[in-house]
């Protein structure tokens, strides 16, 4: 086993036992932290495959914003007195279905995974991508861009409007 | 670069983080980490987009990558203030607590 593989395998492996961390954790601080390591590990994964502004685009958005005013919402909402503990008191008939739901999910992409015929292809080789993606911004998809921006404007101030105190 | 890892190892890794994600999503009833399995399920989406863009040579995936970024973004910051307002209306972010338009 090559070091690249290794280095694969490290990080896939961050990635999925802190995405189960996410998840199953009781305490809501811990799953956050533990979402910290899985965007590091997805970074990880993007810089493994040649996407150098997509990576460090992931640990400044993600990481930097997302995850922080996750953790903002985090202390603004639980309660002083402790650590949130309830989960469960599902119904029978709820726990069954999303078990039912998860398992369907489970099955079609292992089916999906496992009957296609994948082509080994080399990688072709690229020196950076900031370039392209740049160009491919501001020409093919100019409109999707200029969308996008006057969607996060409207994000903001929705936003503030929506967690703002009234005080009237 | 010579095929060191198969695109389908990526793939393969990304199904099961989506697959975690989902699960989140249907049994945890807390909103904000419903909103952290979304984050998942949307970091899954995005490591199948580079993975393609990357083994067939074309940038576009990268750029619908960096929209998803942006739609995650605005996203997280509508759904945590409709969480704070929530919060501070019905002193509670379980989403099963949420029950004022059912009599």
């Amino acid at each position: 086993m090559d070091l690249l593989n290794l280095v694969f395998y490290l990080f896939a492996i961050i990635t999925v036992v802190s995405a189960i961390i996410v998840v199953t954790h009781r305490n809501i601080m811990y799953a956050a932290f533990a979402l910290l390591f899985t965007l590091f590990g997805v970074a990880g994964l993007y810089a493994m495959l040649n996407a150098d502004f997509i990576a460090v685009a992931q640990i400044m958005i993600y990481i930097g914003g997302i995850l922080v005013l996750l953790i903002f919402g985090v202390m603004l909402t639980s309660n002083i007195t402790g650590v949130d503990l309830k989960t469960g008191s599902m119904s029978k008939l709820q726990r069954w279905i999303m078990t039912v739901i998860s398992l369907l999910i489970a099955i079609g992409l292992a089916i999906m995974y496992s009957t296609t015929d994948w082509v080994r292809k080399d990688i072709p080789e690229v020196n950076s991508t900031v370039d392209t993606i740049g160009n491919l911004l501001l020409t093919d998809y100019l409109i999707a861009f200029e969308v996008a921006s006057v969607l996060l404007l409207i994000a903001i101030i929705g936003a503030a409007l929506i967690a703002r105190h009234k005080t009237r | 670069m010579i095929n060191a890892i198969p695109l389908e190892y990526y793939l393969g890794l990304a199904s099961i983080i989506f697959l975690i994600g989902t699960v989140g999503v249907l049994v945890r009833r807390n909103a904000i980490i419903v909103f952290m399995s979304i984050e998942l399920m949307l970091n899954s989406v995005n490591l199948t987009f580079v993975g393609f863009s990357t083994y067939l040579g074309d940038t576009a995936g990268q750029v619908f990558v960096f929209f998803v970024m942006a739609v995650a973004a605005a996203e997280a910051a509508i759904g945590l203030a409709i969480v704070l307002a929530l919060f501070r209306n019905k002193q509670t972010i379980y989403v099963d607590e949420v029950n004022v338009l059912k009599w």
